[in-house]
Formats: C-alpha cells, sequence, structure tokens
C-alpha cells in the first residue's frame, strides 16, 4: 500500500447497530478520527450484509457488498467502530465474489478497511488518547475482532492513556458473549446460558464499567445486566478512548448516570 | 441405545439440557480442564502453529488421492495375512460384522472405543443377532450401563458426575460388596477393571477403532489412555478393525505428525498413554495376537462430500477440541445435538450424514464465535462450514419461513438507502421516544426471542446519519 496520504479521508461506516441505536458511538469514532488527523465523511450507508450472509442469503450479502463498496469508493480509508462489521468487509466481501474483476475490488476495499481501535493504532500509530476516566473498567473481546482480526491488544493499550482509568481483567475476555447476531434471538435460551456466564464474569472482575468493541455485545450483555438489576455500567470502548461519556450508558435510564 | 436423530427437536433437547442440574455440574469440568490442558501443551511445543499447517496439508492431500491410499492400504493388509472389508452404508457395514462374529461362533464381543460403530448402530446389530457386545472403554463401559450414547467423542461420559457413576455401578455390579466405598474415582476405575478383565478373557471378537490406517504397511493405529484397546484386540482370536475411509494416511512418517497434534488438541498430553499398532493377524514368532484379522472401511456419505465445500470436513482427526472450546457445547452438552457427533464438529458433520433436513438445526446454533477453528488440529474452517450449510438450507428453502420473511423485509430496506433513512428515522424515534423513562425494554412485540431472556436498550433517538448530516450543514453556516 502506498504512503498515508498526509490527511487521509476516512469513510466513517458507522454500522447499522450504531446508526439505529447509539449515534453517540458515532459522533466518538468521528472526534478520535479527526484528532488523529482524519477528514471524516459519513456516505449515505445501511448495513454490511452480514446478517443476510450468515443467514445464507448470499445474494443479498452480495448485493449489499456492492452497495458498500459503491458508497465509499472515494474513500482513501473505510473505518468501523465494530470487529464484526469490518470482518465482514475484510475477510468475507472477498469471498462473496467469484468474478475475477469483482473479486479483486473487494480485496482491494478489503485492504483499506479497518476496525477504528486498530486502524488508530496500528495505521495511524495513536499510542495515546487526550481522555479521562476515573475509575475500573472491565473489557470484552469480541469474537470477530478477536479472532478475525487480531484486535486484543490495540484498545487496552489506548484505554491505558486514559488518564485515571484502571482496566481490570475479567475471566475469559476471550470468550463469546452468546450474541451471534440472529443466534441470539433465533436460540435465545442458549444465548442466555452464555450471556449469563459472561455477567458473571463481568460482576467477579469488580468493576463498575463494561466496555467492548462492538454494539451487538453490548447490547446482548447490557440487556442482560440490567435484567439481572446489576450495578454494571455498559459503554462502547470508542465512548471512553473519545471522552464522550455523557450519554447515558448502554441501555440504561438518563437519570441514573454513575 | 437408538439410531435415530432427535436433531430436530434440538430447541427442547437443549432446553432440558439447561435445565438439568447433574448435567449442567458435569459440563463445569470440560469448560475448564480441556481448555487450560489444551493450552499449556500447546506453549509448551513452539512449533505446534507449523504443525497444524502441515497436518492440514497432509490431509488435504490424503483427500484428493484417497482412493489411491485405500487401494495401496487394502494390498497391505491383505499382504500381512489380514481382510479389508468396503462398506459403502450403515447397514452393510454391520452385516459384514455380524458375519464375521457369526462365522466364527462368537458369543461375546468386546469392543474399544470407535465413533463409526456408534454411527453406524454397531451395538444394537451385534444384539439383534444374538451375541454380546461390551464396550471396554471406562467412559463407554458407563454409558452402555445406562443405555445411553456419547455426549463427547473422546469424553463419553463427561456429562455425568461421579456420583452418577457410583449409582450405575451399585446398581449393576450387585455380585460386589454393597458396603464397598466407591468415593474416588479411582476406585470407580479399579472395579470397571475388575469387572472387565473376565470380559477380556471370554471374548470371542475385538472390535477396535482406529486413528489412523497407515497405506504402506497396513497398520491401524489407536492411542487410549487405558489399555483397553490393547487388550481388546490381542486377546480374542479374531480382532475386527472398524474405520472410516478418511482416516488413511500415507506413512508412518505421516501418522507421527497428526500423532503429535491429536493428542495435545483431544487432552493437552503430549501423547496418549498408549499407542498401539496393529498389523495383520498374529505370525509364527509373535507371542501373542489374533488369528484373525478384518478391517472394515465405512463410507456411509462420505465420498459424497469429497469434491464439495465440506470436503475440508473430512480432515477431522476427532481430537473433540472444537466441542471442548465451543460456549453452545459448554451450555447444553453432547445430547442435546441429537445424534452422534456433537459440538461444532458434528454441527457441520451430522447434516453431511443425515441429511440437512434433519440435522438443520446444528449449523444454524452457532454464534460464530470461531473458537472452534482457531484450535482445530487440522483447521478446518468449521464456521464457514456452517454457513454453507445456512446457505444450503436458504437455497432450498428449508430456512423456517417467519425468518426468511423477516429477512426479505429488511433486505429490501437495506438494499434502498433513502426509505431506509425514513423508515429507520421514524421506527428509532419511536422506539427511542417509548423507551424515554426507563433506556429499555423488557418486552416487545417481534422481539420476543431477545426480550424473554435481556431487556432490549432503548435507541438515544434520530439515528447517527441524520444527525450528522445536522452537524454538517450547521457547520457549513
Amino acid at each position: 500500500m502506498t504512503a498515508a496520504p498526509a490527511r487521509p479521508r476516512v469513510g466513517l461506516f458507522a454500522t447499522c447497530l450504531v446508526d439505529l441505536f447509539r449515534p453517540s458511538v458515532g459522533f466518538a469514532a468521528a472526534k478520535l478520527l479527526e484528532e488523529a488527523g482524519c477528514e471524516v465523511l459519513v456516505p449515505p450507508q445501511t448495513c454490511c450484509g452480514q446478517p443476510a450472509f450468515n443467514s445464507g442469503d448470499r445474494v443479498t450479502a452480495r448485493d449489499l457488498a456492492l452497495q458498500v463498496m459503491d458508497a465509499f469508493s472515494g474513500c482513501d480509508y473505510i473505518v468501523a467502530p465494530s470487529g464484526s462489521c469490518t470482518g465482514q468487509m475484510v475477510k468475507h466481501f472477498p469471498e462473496l465474489f467469484d468474478e475475477p474483476q469483482l473479486a479483486m475490488r473487494a480485496r482491494a476495499f478489503a485492504a483499506k478497511t479497518f476496525e477504528l481501535v486498530s486502524f488508530l493504532t496500528d495505521v495511524l500509530k495513536v499510542t495515546s488518547v487526550e481522555a479521562s476516566y476515573e475509575g475500573r473498567v472491565t473489557y470484552h473481546d469480541s469474537c470477530s475482532g478477536l479472532r478475525e482480526l487480531g484486535i486484543q491488544s490495540q484498545p487496552r493499550a489506548l484505554l491505558a492513556s486514559v488518564q485515571g482509568l484502571e482496566l481490570v481483567e475479567m475471566k475469559e475476555s476471550d470468550v463469546c458473549c452468546g450474541f451471534g447476531g440472529t443466534f441470539a434471538a433465533k436460540y435465545g435460551e442458549i444465548s442466555d446460558a452464555i450471556v449469563t456466564k459472561k455477567t458473571a464474569h463481568v460482576s467477579e472482575s469488580g468493576a463498575p464499567l463494561l466496555l467492548a468493541g462492538d454494539l451487538g455485545c453490548l447490547m446482548n450483555m447490557a440487556g442482560k445486566i440490567t435484567r439481572q438489576g446489576k450495578e454494571i455500567d455498559v459503554r462502547h470502548v470508542a465512548e471512553v478512548l473519545a471522552g464522550m461519556c455523557d450519554e447515558p450508558p448502554i441501555g440504561a435510564r438518563k437519570e441514573t448516570r454513575r | 441405545m437408538t439410531l435415530h436423530p432427535t436433531t430436530p427437536d434440538f430447541k427442547d433437547n437443549a432446553h432440558r439440557a439447561l435445565h438439568d442440574p447433574e448435567l449442567q455440574k458435569a459440563l463445569g469440568h470440560v469448560q475448564h480442564g480441556f481448555i487450560y490442558k489444551r493450552q499449556s501443551a500447546v506453549e509448551r511445543l513452539p512449533e505446534f502453529e507449523t504443525l497444524r499447517e502441515s497436518a492440514r496439508d497432509l490431509k488435504n492431500h490424503v483427500l484428493k488421492n484417497l482412493d489411491l491410499y485405500l487401494e495401496t492400504y487394502e494390498r497391505n493388509v491383505t499382504a500381512s495375512g489380514g481382510h479389508v472389508h468396503f462398506a459403502r452404508t450403515s447397514a452393510e457395514a454391520c452385516e459384514t460384522i455380524v458375519n464375521i462374529c457369526k462365522s466364527h461362533g462368537a458369543k461375546s464381543v468386546t469392543k474399544g472405543k470407535s465413533m463409526v460403530s456408534e454411527e453406524i448402530g454397531l451395538n444394537s446389530a451385534i444384539e439383534a443377532a444374538g451375541m454380546q457386545a461390551v464396550e471396554t472403554d471406562l467412559g463407554e463401559y458407563i454409558i452402555q450401563l445406562r443405555g445411553e450414547t456419547p455426549s463427547h467423542i473422546i469424553a463419553p461420559a463427561v456429562h455425568l458426575t461421579k456420583e452418577q457413576v457410583e449409582g450405575d455401578f451399585r446398581r449393576v455390579h450387585t455380585h460386589l460388596d454393597g458396603a464397598r466405598d466407591l468415593s474416588e474415582p479411582v476406585q470407580l476405575l479399579t472395579e470397571a477393571r475388575g469387572v472387565l478383565r473376565e470380559k477380556f478373557l471370554a471374548a470371542d471378537v475385538g472390535i477396535t477403532g482406529a486413528n489412523f490406517l497407515i497405506a504402506e504397511t497396513g497398520t491401524s493405529i489407536i492411542v487410549t489412555n487405558e489399555g483397553n484397546g490393547d487388550l481388546t484386540q490381542s486377546l480374542p482370536k479374531v480382532h475386527i478393525v472398524i474405520a472410516s475411509i478418511e482416516k488413511v494416511v500415507p506413512t508412518l512418517e505421516d501418522a507421527s505428525l497428526l500423532l503429535r497434534v491429536l493428542a495435545r488438541s483431544a487432552t493437552g498430553q503430549d501423547m496418549s498413554v498408549y499407542t498401539t499398532l496393529s498389523t495383520g493377524p498374529r505370525r509364527e514368532t509373535d507371542p501373542d495376537g489374533p488369528e484373525h484379522y478384518h478391517v472394515v472401511l465405512v463410507d456411509n456419505g462420505r465420498s459424497a462430500m469429497l469434491g464439495t465445500e465440506f470436503e475440508d470436513m473430512l480432515r477431522c482427526i476427532r481430537c473433540g477440541a472444537c466441542m471442548n472450546h465451543c460456549p453452545v457445547y459448554h451450555a447444553i452438552g453432547g445430547h442435546a445435538y441429537g445424534w452422534v457427533y456433537p459440538g461444532p464438529m458434528g454441527a457441520v458433520l451430522t447434516p453431511s450424514l443425515i441429511g440437512v433436513e434433519k440435522g438443520g438445526h446444528l449449523p444454524n446454533a452457532s454464534t460464530f464465535c470461531g473458537r472452534c477453528e482457531s484450535v482445530c488440529p487440522v483447521k478446518i474452517p468449521l464456521p464457514k462450514l456452517m454457513r454453507h450449510w445456512r446457505e444450503n438450507e436458504f437455497e432450498r428453502h428449508l430456512t423456517p419461513s417467519v425468518q426468511r420473511f423477516g429477512l426479505k423485509i429488511w433486505g429490501f430496506f437495506a438494499k434502498n438507502p433513502r426509505l431506509y433513512s425514513l423508515a429507520s428515522r421514524a421506527a428509532m424515534s419511536t422506539l427511542a421516544w417509548l423507551g424515554r423513562d426507563k433506556g429499555r425494554f423488557a418486552a416487545l412485540p417481534l422481539a420476543k426471542g431477545w426480550t424473554d431472556y435481556r431487556d432490549l436498550p432503548a435507541p438515544q433517538g434520530d439515528t447517527f446519519q441524520a444527525q450528522w448530516r445536522k452537524r454538517q450543514q450547521e457547520k457549513r453556516r
């Protein structure tokens, strides 16, 4: 790849969950990118197509992959605050096309697509952020980011630079939270058993704030935590890294800001 | 013992498993013991990752040349005085084995642990022919006493607690002192060993599986930790090896490569306690061994997987690492999968062998967390293969209609960004307003699968894209 442009044009793929449920994560991502010297663009977008791909509907998955590639064609990089959606674009877009031209296009697109936190550390060489958070946090490694993209040290490195923040590791932070996209609804009872183990590990860590890099996993864990009545807040890691924790935590009411 | 798959009732099976306190207690051991032991074994061997790649390449080579190696293997078994029988189906395999047993007037048959024998329903076939089949692997022995099937491919009784096993031994071993102490696992082991010793001596035929078949020498290899396989195959006058066709490897050297990744992946041992090679019947100079040596090679749907997107699955060496690392297996155990092979490998193999119409739940009941693939010693892309089954179901309209309908509606909006923007803004604003007090929903129509178990966090308000556009417009002013 050629050297990074002085002020790279970064297309922010917000992901459908952030777009719909938690826009503040999108603004946090944009702030982090802008502070790191990027010009942030948000082309009209819907979804990366992963739900179709994982439900066996390759035709829709292909259509959506093409739509995403068209929408972001003018960008130097495509960045998403999600390992899962990034995994779809980086690892699976190229699998969707047998036609040489399209396959080549998908590979080129994949080569300039990154998950937010690893883009900051690995591409932009960001080593610290201007943010502070007083207290202990624990971090869940979402599966796609961890196993498809190798994201593990990057969020921890940046969290270490947040003033006042202490990261305490939970047991089995690298084990699935039970979300799995449509799995959580199709096999709700099994998903529940898995997320129940996860929230127990979160509790045992003693940290009052749980972070992760994927809103799907976060909504699953937050939904369980509020259902269990646990006094634990849940946020996307970008919110803490950007110093944007003024919105209530995921699934919490406005006045219960802790 | 039944071969009738209960896989179509997977959800009910899983529900029962989740509410079975004994099972949940037993499953705790899988989650920690196996994972920790494998991890330490892998850390002790820096070249483990390279070995995985070599193991994958070796098995791929075999699958590309399977006919050649099977013929070579057959030739060399015959040359050493043994007989090879090819069985296309379960029924053919059972019939062949029963006929061999009958031709020797067998009454009692001992068995080493063999998953393919479970697959073909061998014990029922032997018993239906009026002979007794005795499982000699401790775990298999226990589940045979209970009339159960294995819940794990290398630890068949992993779903049981030691208290349950104690109860079974007291119920069945009535010839022993009722007041004996069986509180420790070693006491259970000693008792089983004593009972089985007589069975070994009385057996007319011994049946073992095979971890590998060596084409160049006509040898079969089994690995065990109890030594039961050795007694099964060397004491009776007839030894029958039953193996599926993909177990063949070219040379002894190749088998040693796979042995290096097998035990480490399975139990975290560098090697299993016993690695036993058998080649043909007893020769004149051998101190012991069977007089007759047969190998039954089972296809049962495997050759139909060659050359398809599921061929990768035939690399599997049955270590069980995928299920040991699977959050779904940890939650529900092996029986819920409803047939012979549980966990991620079962989720791919079961639909291949019994049909996706019956096995369709299994490749869907995965979060695609990818941990199975990350530990597989032959690098089978298990999530990808499960996804191929989902594609197969979708193309054949086997996907549940509610889900299909949902996907269709969602796909329609996702492919029309303008409509999507209008619809999503309206929907999210409404939801945000409805959830404004609590910040979440405890129940929501159409989201029962979610809200039955956890809250649904409410959206913040307008969509990110709409808010972003507003922000950009304000900046321009």
